[in-house]
Parts: C-alpha cells; structure tokens; sequence
C-alpha cells in the first residue's frame, strides 16, 4: 500500500523535527528540575538568528550551501549566549524551590521573551526558503518527497547520537548524570554543579535554537512559531519520562507515526491523537514510559 | 505563612465594593463597564484556578472549563436558538462540573509538574477537537452568541443588563469561594501542599480533597467562561488555547492565594493594563507582564495581595 | 487488641523485619527499644499500613487489617506519630490541630461551615494547652523548634482519640525539661482512657519510667520481650541494643 512509505516517512520527518526540542527540555528538566516553558521561544529565536544569518550573508545566494552552516553557526551563537545569559539571570535565583516555581519562571520568560522577539525582528514573516530548495526533491516509492526534512533527520539523529556520547563517554557527562541523580551529593562530592548547571542548560537551548534555525527554511518565521512547538514537545516529555532522553526520542518517533497515520487515515484528528496519546500514556504509567518513579519518603 | 483566612461572612469593606460597582454605570463609558465585567467573569476562572493553587497544584488547562461554559452557551445560542441566560447558565455550571468530576478522576493521581502538563494536554485536546469539527463547534470561526435574554425579557440594553447579571453572580461566587477557603475542605487542600502523608495518618484522603476542589473550580470556570461568552457575543477555539489557561495563572500568581477578592481585583487590573498597554504598545505588553510575574516570584511569592492586608482570623482566647 | 503474626518485610536483600510475631492486649503500655536500622520503624510502618509485609499478617481486633492502607486503618482507630514529624509546616499550630479535629470529627469533605467554629477552637485550646504549645498557637510550624514539633505530631495523633496509639520516638528532639512533663501529662491521660499504646524509644528512662513491658529489636528480629527490669538486664539485649559488654 502506498500509503505506508508516506507515513513512515512523514512520521520520521516529524520525529526528528520535534526530538530537538524535546530533548533540550527533558535534558534541561533532568539536570535543573525546570520545566521550560520558554523553549518554544528559544526555538523561535533560533530560526529568527538563523533567518538573519543567512538574509545577511548569503544575501542573494540563499541557494548556496553556505547556508546550511550558517544555521548551525545561529544555533550555536544563541546556545553560547542566550543560554547562559537566561541561566544566570532568572534561573539561578529558583533553584531547590518547588518545580512549580520553576515552571512560573520560565513562563514568565516565555512572555517576555515572545515580545524581544517582535522588538527586534518586528511582525512580519521571514521567508529564507533558500537551503529548502536547495536540496531539491527525491523520488521514493514513487512519490516526490523534498529532501530538506531528511537533512533535519539526520541532525536530530547526530543530535541524540551526540549527547549520548557527552553523556556517557565525557567527564562532563558523567558530573551531569551525578547532578541528575541527586543535586546535593553531586555538590557534596565536589562537582561544581552551578557551573554544571549553566553548561546544561546552554545546551539545551542550543538544541532549541539548531531545530528552529534548521527549521526555518521550511517554514515562515513569525512570531507565534513558538507557540505550537512547546505543548508538542511538553506532549512528548509527558510520555517519554521527564528527563529521559531516550524517552524523547521514543516519544517522538511515537507521536511522528501516530500523527502521519492519523492525517493519511483520519485527518480531523491530527492534533488531538497527540495529546490523546499523552493521556493515554500517563494513565497507563504516570511517571511516563521511561520517567523515574518518585520515592517515598518516611 | 499561614494562608490569610476570610470570615464567612462578606466583610463591609466587600459590600461597599460591590456597591460601588453597581453604581458605575451611571458614571462611566460603556466601554469601560464592558472591561469591567469581562475582567469580573474572568476572575472567577482565576479563582477557580486559585482553589487549586492552595493545594499546590497548578493548573495550565483550565481553559477546558472556561471554554467549556462558553461553548455551552455558544451551542444553545447558535444552534437551539436559546439565549436564555436562566437555562443556559446553570447548564455551563452543570456541565463544566460533570467535565471536571470525569477528569478529575484522572488529574488526581498526579501532582507538581505531571498535573500541569497532563491539564495543558487535556486542554489542547478540547481545541483541537473545536478547531477540527467544523460543523459541531463552527471550527476556528467559532459561534456567535445572540439572542440574550434574562427571565424571558430581550432587554433594549443587554449590556447592562449583562452587567448587573455578572455582579450578582461574582458576588454569589465570591461568596461560595470565601466559605469554601475557611472550611474545613479549604484548610485541608492547604495541608496537601504541606503533607499529603499526614493527611492519610488523620483518616482523611488528600485524593478526595483534591477532586471536590476540583470539581467546585471546574464549575465556576465555567459559569465565567459562559458570562464571557454572553459578553462578547462570540465564543471561538481560541479560549481553549494554552495561552489562555496561562492567564488565567498568571493573574492567580500575581493576585495569590490567600483571598477570595485577590483573584478578582488581579483580574480588573490585567484586563486594563492589557487593554491599554495593547493599544499604546502592543509589542511590549507582554514583556511589561513577564517582568511583572518574575519580580512577584522573587520577592513576594505569595502573591501581591498580601502587600496589602495581613489580615489573619484571631480566636478569642488569643486576642487576651 | 493489635498484633503482627509471622510478618516480613524485605527490602531486596536487606530483612528489615524478619518474621516477627508481637502481640499486644487493650490497654497495655509497650516500649520497642533496638539500635537504629533494627527494624523497628518498619514494624510501626507496617502496622498501619504505610508498608505491605512480603509476607505475614497484621491483625486489629480480631480482624486482619493486612493490606490496608493508612488511611483505612487510621479511621479503624489506629494513630500514630512519626520519628521525623509530619507536620503542615507552612501553616500555623492552631490550624494544624484544627484540620486534625475536623477529619476526627468526619468533616475532611465540610466546605460550608467554617473552620474556626466555637466548638473547634475550645476544643484545639484545650489539647493546645494539654501539650504546652498553647503559647505558640498562632506560630507558624516552621517556626517552631524541632521540640514544639515533635510534640505537635504527638498531639495530633492524639487528638484522634484512638484505641492504639503508636508513637515513634516521641520525645527524641524534645528538649530535656519538655519530655518529662509532655510524657506526665500524656501517659496517665492515655492509661484513664485504656489507650493501647506502643512506642519506640532510644531513651532508657522513658521506657523504665512509662512503659509496663518492652520489647527489644535487633536486626529485624525480636531479641527480647517481658516486663521492662528483665528485658533492659537481659545480656543479649544488653549487648545488642544497649551496646553495653
């Protein structure tokens, strides 16, 4: 049937779009116990960054494949300062209070983050379709698919394959998996968590900003774009397990084929199976399919 | 800090206030009026949010209850042709109670950050079912609200007569809300903040607790979702979007917990800083609102309404 | 009256209570005494159901209450303070009481009548002074020193008039002038009444001066139990529990 091709891959596309800011936040969330609200506008940021990077020095030339480091270049700058500078100012302040608080933090972010954005880009849409047509268009199964998504494939998948690596096989990794069992012994036992800390959180904005700059191209940049992103990615968390990173990955690859299955086979209810199956998940396992059970404590 | 308790019985300086707002209509421009009952009716979803505050709990998705009220009257209005408020109210309240005793269920089980995601998600999943299913809730044009009529009489002003409609019913929730906070149910959603644990070592259940609160917030979410949907004369997917359960949270926030009046006041005071801010600024109301929720979750978390009063109910035999 | 018959509870490798039968009539005065990790706030946490037994039987009155969670077991007429007190600590003393006398009096589900009603409040100052903490009545818990807490936790299992009271080192951060008139007050109150009461104590003088029998914990198993002047001279519960050669 020719439709499964199309799911499967429309799926994955969708996956790999999502897993990048999924896993900044479950990552964040895992290390800081904040569940970032403002990641949606972190992602919108980068395509923002990503945008004005390529209008501004590829200029006329969008078709050239300088494009495609310049949106890894704006993913980086945001990561490397954006994160760190939000970290320090608002976050710190928040630490070992109730993850509600958290939550209140990064909302209000949120807001003034979604106005900045309209300050310094203002209201109208970016178009930068360069790189998107660039890449052209491939035939699979006998059906025209555009390249550009599978090249956001393979990020999400050097991304994840990426932090696997930090995680497990780096000094830095093995500190922040010590900060994510247990924030007070990693201090006790010497770990410079507050630096951890910043580092984990630069990285997981830098997730953000690589998916919304490498998204970019595939969309209109406006203000908003933020907005749909973050409850599809909070969807994805809820089932993964918040601060599992395999956990996003799952969630996602779920939530990519459920969604192409669902706009081949029932389009009303494209939206609503994502969420549907968030619900589904958490009241079959509450803590999320891959999410720590908390313990209990007399 | 022990939360501020309200004696049950509404305090002189609230009838005055009441009285006072049922007056100016004779001075002000309808607009204004208008602001102020839209502000009003949105307070008592911030107060229904509120309820559940008390517990820690915080909900994102009590834009499924305000939505909810508001479509109840949108469906009686546009597709019944009934725009009887006496009929279509108590349905709001009714429903969005059924709604909320269903899902609460469901809610319960979870606390601190998985309540708030799985209320956003539940939420969401009402918007996407009103912005897909077209010929059930008009989709993303949403429904017209018309044909208002209070007892059978279609007023020469319903605006006014709106007006006055959701005084009487604010004030009415305002005193539901103020019983329910000193009640022995208030006191024990404080205690699940605290300790759930010792709840259960006293025979009682934190769960139970949790759902009646959740239940009487649904309820009167969704009478204000339905005034709203009376005042505006339109209902649309929009109220059910995150972004509007994260104003509703927001003003809970800024108001905080420990008053029924909290809500309300916080509620006049965003719809008018929205309203003139989006009209000098519109590109820095938000920004002014996330500056105003940080400074507040810095330096005065419990709320700006406690820079007020530090009312706090003294028995007899400690005023010796 | 209460009883645990064959009851076990392993944590993976580690027996924290290894088949342990104790048994106690209505109205008597027990005390645990064990080094700590001896199992013995495991034994508390599985009588009233806040742990289930890998295997065994927790028996009340002829019924068996195994399974059953805190919650049930506590309306059955079984309370019971805590080695750390569960407290509501960003709440006032007063309410603390006040919550306690409303779920013992059946209205954790009242959200009309107010909290503070006449009757309420007499009868929270009168438990409030029973444990000297009616001076601090309007103090925010976390206020109060660790002492006023442990005392708080007592008195607010005790305000559920119940037919066994179960008590986790109740006197342990109380200062030296507070146990004993805590205690004073307490015990002879709970013996007019024919509360059975278990405790578990590290301190000796507690145990010899209120407590009729004790019993003696050591590795998740009872050592020793009988009239308090035997067991505390036995050698083996000298040497285990009292770390005395």
């Amino acid at each position: 049937m020719n439709i499964l091709p199309i799911i499967l891959l429309d799926g994955i596309t969708f996956a790999s779009w999502l897993f990048l800011v999924s896993a900044g936040i479950t990552f964040i969330f895992g290390v800081l116990r904040i569940l970032n609200v403002a990641h949606g506008s972190l992602y919108a940021i980068g395509a923002y960054v990503g945008a004005t990077f390529i209008i501004r020095f590829a200029g006329q030339e969008q078709h050239s494949w300088l494009t495609l480091p310049l949106l890894l270049l704006a993913a980086i700058v945001v990561g490397l300062t954006l994160g760190p500078l939000i970290e320090r100012l608002f976050l710190r302040r928040v630490y070992g209070k109730d993850e509600v608080i958290g939550l209140l933090t990064t909302f209000a972010l949120f807001l003034i983050l979604e106005d900045v954005v309209r300050l310094i880009w203002g209201i109208e849409p970016y178009l930068v379709e360069g790189p998107f047509r660039l890449l052209g268009r491939v035939r699979i199964a006998g059906i025209a698919f555009a390249v550009y998504p599978f090249l956001l494939t393979i990020i999400a998948i050097l991304a994840g394959l990426l932090l696997w690596f930090i995680i497990h096989h780096t000094w830095f990794g093995r500190q922040v998996t010590c900060v994510i069992t247990d924030r007070e012994m990693a201090g006790a036992l010497g770990i410079n968590v507050p630096r951890i800390d910043l580092m984990a959180f630069a990285l997981g904005t830098f997730l953000a900003a690589l998916g919304g700059a490498f998204t970019a191209p595939m969309m209109s940049v406006e203000p908003g774009m933020g907005l749909s992103v973050i409850v599809l990615a909070f969807a994805v968390v809820g089932i993964g397990g918040l601060g599992s990173i395999g956990g996003a990955a799952l969630g996602c690859t779920i939530v990519g084929l459920a969604r192409a299955t669902a706009i081949q086979l029932f389009p009303e209810i494209e939206l609503f199976v994502i969420y549907a199956l968030m619900v589904a998940v958490l009241l079959w396992r509450p803590q999320g399919l891959f999410g720590a059970i908390e313990l209990r404590k007399i | 800090m022990s939360e501020i308790t309200t004696s049950p019985s509404l305090p002189l300086a609230v009838i005055a206030a009441f009285a006072v707002m049922a007056v100016l209509p004779l001075f002000l421009s309808d607009w204004i009026v208008f602001l102020i009952a839209l502000a009003l009716a949105k307070g008592a979803v911030v107060l229904g949010v509120v309820l559940l505050l008390r517990g820690g709990l915080i909900s994102f998705g009590h834009a499924l209850y305000f939505a909810t009220g508001a479509y109840t009257v949108g469906f009686l209005a546009n597709r019944f042709g009934i725009g009887e408020a006496l009929v279509a109210l108590p349905l709001a309240i009714i429903i969005s109670a059924v709604a909320a005793a269903a899902l609460g269920v469901l809610l319960t089980r979870f606390r601190g950050i998985y309540f708030a995601m799985l209320s956003l998600a539940l939420s969401m999943i009402l918007y996407t079912v009103l912005i897909k299913f077209y010929d059930f809730s008009g989709g993303t044009d949403g429904l017209s609200v018309r044909g208002f009529t209070l007892a059978g009489v279609t007023s020469a002003d319903p605006a006014l007569v709106q007006y006055y409609l959701v005084l009487v019913l604010t004030a009415a929730v305002v005193y539901v809300g103020a019983r329910f906070l000193a009640s022995p149910l208030g006191y024990l959603m404080q205690a699940v903040r605290y300790n759930e644990i010792r709840i259960e070592y006293l025979g009682a259940s934190a769960s139970h607790a949790i759902l009646a609160s959740y239940v009487v917030s649904g309820a009167v979410s969704g009478l204000g979702g339905a005034l709203v949907a009376y005042l505006v004369g339109h209902v649309s997917p929009e109220l059910a979007f995150w972004v509007s359960s994260g104003d509703f949270v927001f003003v809970a926030v800024l108001g905080g917990t420990g008053s029924v009046f909290a809500p309300l006041v916080g509620s006049i005071a965003f719809e008018f800083v929205k309203n003139y801010a989006l009209k000098f600024s519109p590109n820095t109301w938000q920004l002014t609102l996330g500056v105003f929720l940080l400074l507040v979750i810095y330096f005065q978390p419990q709320g700006l309404w406690t820079l007020f009063t530090r009312l706090r109910v003294k028995p007899r035999w400690l005023r010796r | 009256m209460i009883g645990v018959q064959n009851v076990s509870r392993a944590f993976d490798m580690l027996r924290a209570v290894d088949d342990v039968s104790l048994s106690v009539d209505e109205g008597e005065t027990v005390g645990i005494i064990g080094t700590n990790g001896s199992g013995k706030t495991t034994l508390l946490n599985l009588i009233t159901g806040y742990l289930q037994p890998t295997s065994g039987h927790i028996v009340f009155q002829g019924m068996d209450i195994t399974g059953l969670g805190p919650q049930r077991i506590t309306t059955l007429g079984v309370a019971r303070s805590f080695q750390i007190p569960q407290v509501y600590a960003g709440l006032t003393v007063l309410d603390n009481v006040l919550i306690a006398i409303a779920a013992h009096s059946g209205r954790s589900a009242d959200f009309w009548t107010p909290m503070y009603r006449r009757d309420c409040l007499i009868t929270a100052e009168e438990v409030l002074a029973r444990f000297g903490l009616r001076d601090q009545a309007m103090r925010t818990v976390s206020n109060l020193p660790e002492g006023g807490c442990k005392i708080l936790d007592v008195a607010l299992s005790v305000v559920l008039e119940p037919k066994v009271l179960l008590m986790d080192e109740p006197t342990s951060g109380v200062s030296a002038r507070d146990k004993f008139s805590v205690m004073d007050t307490l015990m002879p109150e709970l013996k007019e009444h024919r509360v059975t009461t278990i405790f578990v104590e590290h301190d000796l003088e507690i145990i010899e001066r209120y407590a009729a029998r004790a019993v003696a914990f050591d590795a998740g198993k009872i050592v020793a139990d009988g009239p308090v002047a035997d067991v505390l001279a036995r050698p083996e519960v000298r040497r285990a529990v009292l770390g005395v050669n």
